[in-house]
């Protein structure tokens, strides 16, 4: 299932940060992304919300390390 | 539909899904500008939005001449983050033909802007200023009942506001727009809230209710948030989580829409408010088809529910009318046949003295909204179309991008909500002269002749994709084509009406040959648009019955059949095909389709029938764009 959820995260990363090519994997956190700054981060929480119809906690919007921990998250709750 | 209309301004084309590819279009673009614009024209994201505002500015800085488009300098005061509002307000300016810079105070410096501290908002340099102010914005507003509030609290908070919006528009020479404030759903007591006069509901709807009357007779222009909140609903539209996070002001999925509101203000401003509505008639205004159903068939009215939805829509109309908006027809339609709806049917709201340019013809109506546009004088980018068939909007959208066309769900009972919803004629003041100025320009039309279709309709037709399916008659066929027998009469060579065991017998019958066509195309399913018969005499086929839904009129659809007959009489021998025309009142659209079809006109025709033969083995088939499959 985590497959599926990175795949559908490309489109979601390529249309947030308007870039190419961002390889969307478990270790990929906000230094390896250029313009990933925390509004950026706002956006890219609220299209995630959007893409996967579901609902972050705040207190889970700054509460991952990477990628891998976001995708566990949203397989949590979209399961 | 309804419940996302606004949110996702569902009056707006859906996005194509190569957005940013289409987009990289615009490089080395002989006029930048159109591309832009018309892909404005979608219902776009929050995201989306941001990588149009991008891409014109790399256009920009690329040297990109941008005209048309009008520059427009907008300053923003706020008490919350509006870094994420201002790329989106960019890009949807695009759609208003707005070329958008923006001018944002740094958080929580109102009253520096105010009192003449930022330098970006002294002096000539901007077009007006948005006051994006919150219930939270305002130094005694009532986040708690509080012991010493009372009703001067909404009185406070509004001569606060008047300083600042004097301050700010002496600074800049420019007027504000400002914001009415959103209530909030969390209420203190319940429904008594709205009598308590320190509850934050009461400030708010106090509040609002003063603003109004302060901005009334001013230059300042009103931004009504409360009533987009309550249209979205105030538990979506107030998100705690991203103002907490963010200091986000409201939810971002609606930032779509408040900006699509503020441009839709500074449009009005510019004098770019659309003027006039061209409207389809045949299921636009009412339901069936004048032409084939007659006065009788058609549903308008009370008493049915599908009727009085039609009718909900004409009123909305007539309203728009009496708003100024000048009204126009653009319909596939005999001139005469649509009028008489206008003079005769008893439950049209609209009558004929309401439309200043009527025409009903079976010209494409791109070249038909040219005409209109000729007649009053008006330019391309003053017109709304209103069109059930997505056929017809998709022509009009690929040759005149500067019409605006809504799209219409299939439900006519959202008709009105949705061409209301799209805000084509917003206005930032409203007079006596608006009050008749449909009137004006209805006295001022000139008459100007129908003109010859000026676009490329074979180039548009490829484009649709169409695939015809053609079987003789069949079981499963059999209801529709003796519904489209009994119920054709525009489209319909010779009238003659057969039910259901007539037509059954006909299918069996080894001296008849049938033909039934399906049509598909990039907008979906059409279904059976067109029944021919022919009678076998010989080595003659005499054509009995060729009759097509004025639907797919002007796709080439007669001629991919006649390919198909004359290939089926080609295959049995036959020499010569023969047709006759029966006029009816309401057959002339087709008075001249043997002749266009490349018949012989024979001796014996007079005003009762015209006689026709085709010579099958000189049959050069006809181009057209259907891709054909033939099945039994």
């Amino acid at each position: 299932m985590s497959d599926d959820i990175y795949k559908r995260l490309e489109p979601v990363f390529e249309k947030v940060f308007d870039q190419e090519g961002i390889v969307v994997g478990p270790t990929l956190t906000a230094q390896d992304v250029e313009d990933w700054d925390s509004l950026a981060h706002i956006r890219l929480i609220i299209s995630i919300e959007q893409e996967f119809e579901i609902q972050f906690q705040m207190t889970e919007v700054n509460n991952f390390k990477n990628v891998g921990e976001l995708v566990a998250l949203i397989a949590k709750k979209i399961s | 539909m309804s419940r996302n209309l606004y949110r996702h301004l569902g009056w707006l084309k859906k996005a194509p899904d190569d957005f940013r590819d289409q987009l990289g279009a615009i490089e080395g673009h002989a006029a930048p500008s159109s591309v832009l614009r018309r892909l404005a024209s979608c219902s776009l994201d929050t995201d989306q939005l941001r990588i149009l505002a991008r891409r014109m500015d790399r256009a920009r800085a690329a040297g990109a001449d941008l005209q048309p488009l009008v520059a427009y300098k907008l300053g923003i005061v706020s008490n919350a983050t509006t870094d994420l509002i201002v790329p989106a307000l960019r890009g949807t300016a695009l759609r208003y033909g707005i070329l958008l810079d923006v001018v944002a105070a740094p958080y929580g410096q109102i009253m520096n802007v105010a009192m003449g501290q930022v330098p970006e908002f002294r002096g000539q340099g901007l077009d007006a200023v948005l006051c994006a102010l919150d219930a939270r914005g305002f130094p005694s507003s009532p986040e708690l009942l509080s012991a010493s509030a009372d009703a001067g609290l909404a009185g406070e908070a509004l001569a606060f506001l008047q300083t600042i919006i004097n301050g700010i528009a002496g600074q800049a020479n420019a007027p504000c727009i400002v914001q009415t404030l959103a209530p909030s759903p969390e209420r203190l007591f319940g429904s008594l809230d709205a009598i308590v006069a320190e509850t934050g509901a009461s400030f708010a709807s106090q509040f609002n209710a003063r603003l109004i009357e302060m901005l009334n007779g001013t230059d300042n222009m009103l931004l009504d948030v409360a009533s987009l909140a309550a249209t979205v609903g105030t538990a979506d539209w107030h998100d705690p989580k991203l103002f907490n996070l963010a200091k986000l002001p409201f939810a971002q999925e609606l930032v779509p829409l408040y900006a699509d509101h503020v441009c839709r203000l500074i449009a009005a401003q510019k004098g770019k408010s659309r003027r006039c509505l061209v409207l389809d008639l045949d299921n636009t205004l009412w339901s069936g088809v004048i032409g084939d159903d007659g006065m009788g068939g058609i549903v308008l009215g009370q008493g049915d529910p599908t009727g009085e939805a039609f009718q909900s829509l004409q009123k909305a109309i007539l309203a728009l009318r009496q708003r100024g908006v000048v009204l126009a027809v653009s319909s596939k339609n005999d001139d005469r046949v649509a009028r008489d709806v206008f003079q005769a049917h008893p439950e049209m709201i609209l009558k004929e003295n309401h439309i200043a340019v009527f025409q009903a013809n079976w010209q494409d109506k791109a070249t038909n909204i040219r005409v209109i546009a000729e007649q009053l004088a008006l330019g391309l980018d003053a017109f709304v179309f209103l069109d059930d068939n997505p056929v017809e909007r998709d022509l009009v959208r690929a040759h005149l991008s500067e019409v605006a066309v809504p799209e219409l769900p299939d439900d006519p009972a959202l008709y009105a909500r949705v061409l209301l919803a799209g805000g084509y004629f917003e206005s930032i003041y409203y007079s006596d002269e608006d009050r008749h100025r449909a009137q004006d320009y209805q006295d001022q039309a000139q008459r100007l002749r129908i003109k010859e279709s000026s676009i490329d309709m074979d180039g548009y037709l490829a484009t649709l994709n169409m695939r015809a399916l053609i079987q003789p008659f069949n079981d499963s066929g059999l209801k529709r084509i003796t519904q489209l027998i009994n119920k054709s009469n525009q489209f319909n060579l010779t009238t003659r009406r057969y039910n259901e065991a007539e037509v059954q017998k006909i299918m069996v019958d080894s001296r008849h040959r049938t033909w039934q066509i399906r049509l598909q195309d990039a907008f979906g399913d059409n279904g059976m648009i067109s029944v021919v018969i022919c009678i076998v005499e010989g080595d003659v086929w005499t054509i009995d019955t060729w009759l097509m839904s004025c639907r797919v009129l002007g796709r080439k659809v007669e001629q991919t059949v006649l390919n198909e007959v004359a290939k089926d009489a080609a295959a049995e021998g036959v020499a010569r095909l023969r047709g006759v025309y029966i006029p009816t009142p309401r057959n002339a659209m087709v008075a001249g389709f043997f002749a266009e079809l490349g018949f012989q006109q024979m001796p014996g025709s007079d005003s009762h029938a015209t006689y026709w033969e085709l010579d099958i083995g000189a049959y050069a088939p006809c181009q057209t764009t259907i891709q054909v499959s033939r099945s039994n």
